[in-house]
């Protein structure tokens, strides 16, 4: 057992628990933030996606012992107040979603995405939301979505170094 | 149920009391059936809940009834709030599956909903003293002279009360397609807002107070029995539970990690007996050779087969194999299970709430009615979860830790032990006739079933039949079934005999359709992707190829342009027409076609369960290759809105097109014909 501490939707968090234990599991059974989703647990889907220190990173995969001290923020901390982000308001608003499982994962890949290439082209938002899996293959939808959040925000707020997960 | 439950949901208002089971007489949806109170509730605030025991796994029935119900109450949509596939609170509309939603469903919503402005009108009437004609119901209320009487106002009423003992009015009309001012526009998904936000609760996310995170053992290979096992280790464990009863063995603990712990030092200890198991290698030579041996054949004969093939001028012959695929939705099975003073309450993810709910009932030995089934709105389906397994695994293990225990299948249990869309192997033989057309057509479907086994061309001589076999995995239902089978290859070997009769794909069918709204879907189809055009100029490495076919009273044609440069093609571009009847929601509709394009072009390029020794060997995202953004194409979905025609469901029939289109356009490309799902002669 360790103590682990970070920063999650901008509250700071500790947590007791074993070290190895996913940062997925961690986050929906101690903290309660079930909207970040399991779905592979190898890392292959993205339903899992949290922004790790504004970087789009697979929970799933990453033991809670490397977020000592990070910043993370999961799909409840995106809306502002009862606003939603301008990503979460372009999937509604193109009705981006069938089941909505992948949705989190797609919102908060799309965020890092678009903090990384505020006007991405195609070939961008391809590569860095490749690692996203939807299942209802809703692709199109989502697509759109994209492309309406980076019309609506042109540059997004937040700074990033890191490149979107994909693969 | 109970009037706590109800105005958790629903608020005050009119109390409605039933008795469970709910109006089972319901049960395929059998026009008039059920009273007003089984099916809406009308609130003392204006707010109408629908009820109905289908559920949403993303398919997008939520809103569809949601507006059917909104359309005939004469309300805003926002004043419409639905209660879905909880056996407690709603009427068993039996399961979500078949397309059966719209013209069933939809149609019982849209009567109740029907009944209830009727009665607002007639009780407004007595009120106004005024001609029930003379009135009419707006935004939830009816105006005359200064005065207003709403929804809320009948909710108080007795006229409200007495009409839910009722039988719903025979005579009930709804409104016709031509005068919709809310259906056949397009409406986002309702329960949008909380999918974006993530406070949405699937299955997988319903947390009841002490829960405990279950996990069950699994058989290292299909048929494979347990022999012994030892538990002690795990039981050790700080706050473990540790069950076996028969061949069943499972574990709960605090945490997902704890529980896996436990569950591989249990694992550890157990033996196993195998038995032998067949191959994914042999898989079609299996087929074959247990063709016939799993009920009786089914066969339809127009004509004479034998007369006709005797008599072509010329006889073609092919067959056609379609590999095992999974459903691999996003949300794995999932279910939490609670037992409180010998009843049991589940929340899980099933299309079948009803069925689950027996089962449960049957399984521990429980009357129906102390069984609560609650579906929330679930991580896709696609056919795939007609079943109870999660449910069943969570209810043993509360039972014995005495606590809720949530049981979450892992992606690899998902892939090895929910059920498969069966494999198929289809042969077919036709004959062609001095004037080029089809005049024999001999066809079987070995395995995977009978829908849309019955071409729809005019062909004189016709023999279609399905032979059951002994499948070498578990396989259940799939969105819209056989119908991809059976479409794939009845449409590749068109092509074969278009190219035989010297004709162009599209001439050749459209020469044996008599289905004017096939015609119709086939021609929109071919006009919008320039197919005449296209014909005449060719590009090196690329082909086109078109499909079409129809099945739950929809029609589908596909258009499509792929380009082969080695390894699995890559589709460059896709031209859909699809048509339903009248469309109830365009919005959704075009999200479930071109859903259903990218979906089914999968298991036609790359989608195929690999087995041997019992065990699949590629159950896992990196080596089961689903669609991904990159594999998404230039896309274009046209919808024939058809007013005069009853509402069909659309959640499978857009399917069946992609992979016979692909195959015919991959021979364009290159000369080759391809004859099987997935495409492997092309593997790289």
């Amino acid at each position: 057992m360790a103590t682990i501490r970070f920063t999650v939707n901008g509250k700071a968090s500790s947590v007791d628990t074993e070290p190895e234990r996913p940062l997925l599991e961690v986050l929906r059974e101690d903290l309660g933030l079930t909207g970040t989703k399991y779905g592979c647990g190898e890392g292959q889907c993205g339903a899992c996606t949290v922004l790790l220190d504004n970087k789009a990173t697979v929970s799933c995969v990453t033991p809670v012992r490397a977020v000592e001290g990070r910043r993370i923020v999961t799909i409840e901390g995106l809306a502002e107040g009862g606003r939603l982000h301008a990503v979460q308001q372009a999937f509604l608003d193109e009705g981006a979603m069938q089941c909505g499982y992948c949705t989190p994962g797609m919102i908060l890949q799309t965020v890092a995405l678009l903090q990384l290439h505020p006007k991405p082209t195609d070939a961008q938002v391809v590569d860095g939301l490749n690692g996203n899996l939807c299942r209802c293959a809703g692709y199109h939808r989502i697509l759109a979505a994209v492309g309406r959040a980076a019309a609506s925000t042109g540059a997004s707020t937040g700074t990033s170094t890191g490149k979107g997960g994909g693969q | 149920m109970n009037r706590r439950e109800f105005i958790e949901i629903a608020g005050t208002g009119l109390l409605i009391v039933a008795t469970a089971p709910l109006s089972d007489a319901q049960r395929g949806g059998g026009a008039g059936a059920g009273t007003l109170e089984t099916r809406l509730h009308v609130g003392e605030d204006g707010f109408l809940t629908i009820l109905s025991g289908k559920i949403e796994e993303g398919q997008g029935a939520l809103t569809e009834l949601a507006m059917a119900a909104a359309e005939e109450l004469r309300v805003p949509l926002d004043r419409v709030r639905m209660v879905m596939g909880d056996t407690n609170l709603t009427p068993n509309d039996g399961g979500t599956s078949g397309s059966g939603t719209t013209p069933r469903t939809v149609p019982l919503v849209r009567r109740a909903a029907a009944a209830a402005h009727d009665l607002l009108l007639a009780a407004a009437s007595r009120q106004f003293g005024v001609d029930a004609a003379r009135l009419e119901v707006r935004d939830g209320a009816v105006q005359f002279a200064g005065k207003r009487y709403s929804y809320g106002d009948l909710a108080r009423s007795p006229e409200l009360a007495a009409a839910y003992k009722d039988a719903l009015p025979a005579g009930t009309v709804v409104t016709p397609a031509k005068d919709w001012h809310l259906l056949g526009k397009p409406q986002v998904r309702l329960d949008g807002r909380d999918l974006v936000t993530g406070a949405h609760r699937f299955p997988s996310d319903i947390v009841r107070p002490g829960m405990l995170y279950g996990r069950v053992l699994r058989a290292p290979a299909y048929g494979a029995t347990l022999a012994g096992v030892d538990l002690s280790a795990a039981q050790k464990m700080p706050g473990v539970t540790a069950v076996r009863d028969g061949g069943f063995v499972g574990c709960a603990a605090r945490t997902t990690f704890a529980v896996r712990k436990a569950l591989e030092a249990v694992s550890a200890t157990a033996q196993w007996n195998r038995v032998e198991q067949p191959s994914s290698d042999d898989l079609y030579v299996y087929l074959k050779q247990h063709a016939g041996q799993q009920g009786r054949p089914s066969s339809q004969e127009r004509g004479s087969v034998e007369k006709g093939l005797a008599e072509a001028q010329r006889r073609l012959k092919a067959s056609y194999q379609v590999a095992y695929v999974q459903h691999a939705p996003m949300e794995p099975r999932a279910a939490v299970a609670e037992w409180q003073d010998g009843r049991l309450t589940v929340w899980t993810g099933t299309s079948n709430p009803g069925s689950v709910r027996q089962q449960l009932a049957e399984t521990f030995g429980v009357a129906p009615d102390r069984v609560r089934v609650i579906v929330p709105h679930f991580g896709g389906g696609f056919g795939g979860k007609h079943t109870g397994e999660a449910a069943v695994e969570a209810a043993r293990l509360a039972k014995e830790a005495g606590r809720p225990v949530a049981v979450h299948w892992t992606r690899a249990e998902e892939f090895m032990w929910a059920y498969f869309r069966p494999a198929a192997l289809i042969e077919v033989e036709a004959g062609l006739d001095a004037g080029h057309s089809i005049s024999a057509w001999d066809f079987t479907n070995y395995n995977s079933g009978a829908s849309a086994l019955d071409p729809p061309y005019r062909i004189p001589n016709a023999r279609v039949r399905f032979v059951g076999s002994e499948a070498p995995l578990r396989q259940g239902s799939y969105r819209v079934l056989a119908a991809t089978a059976n479409n794939f290859a009845r449409e590749a070997f068109t092509d074969e005999l278009a190219e035989a009769a010297g004709k162009d794909p599209l001439e050749f069918r459209l020469a044996h359709l008599d289905n004017e709204r096939i015609r119709n879907v086939l021609n929109a189809a071919a006009e919008r992707f320039g197919w005449a055009e296209r014909r005449k100029k060719r590009r090196a490495g690329t082909g086109i190829g078109l499909a079409c076919g129809t099945e739950k009273n929809s029609v589908v044609a596909a258009c499509c342009e792929v380009e082969v440069a080695g390894g699995v093609p890559r589709i460059v571009e896709v031209v859909q027409a699809f048509e339903c009847g009248a469309i109830l929601n365009p919005a959704n509709l075009r999200a479930q076609v071109e859903g259903a394009i990218m979906m089914g072009s999968g298991p036609a390029l790359r989608e195929e369960v690999l087995f041997k020794d019992g065990k699949l060997t590629n159950a896992r995202f990196s080596a089961y290759r689903v669609p991904r953004f990159r594999d998404v194409p230039k896309l274009e979905v046209i919808l024939l809105d058809r007013k005069d025609l009853e509402p069909a469901g659309a959640g499978e029939t857009p399917i069946i097109a992609i992979a016979p289109a692909i195959a015919n356009a991959v021979f364009d490309a290159t000369g080759k014909r391809v004859r099987s799902m997935p495409m492997r002669t092309l593997r790289a």
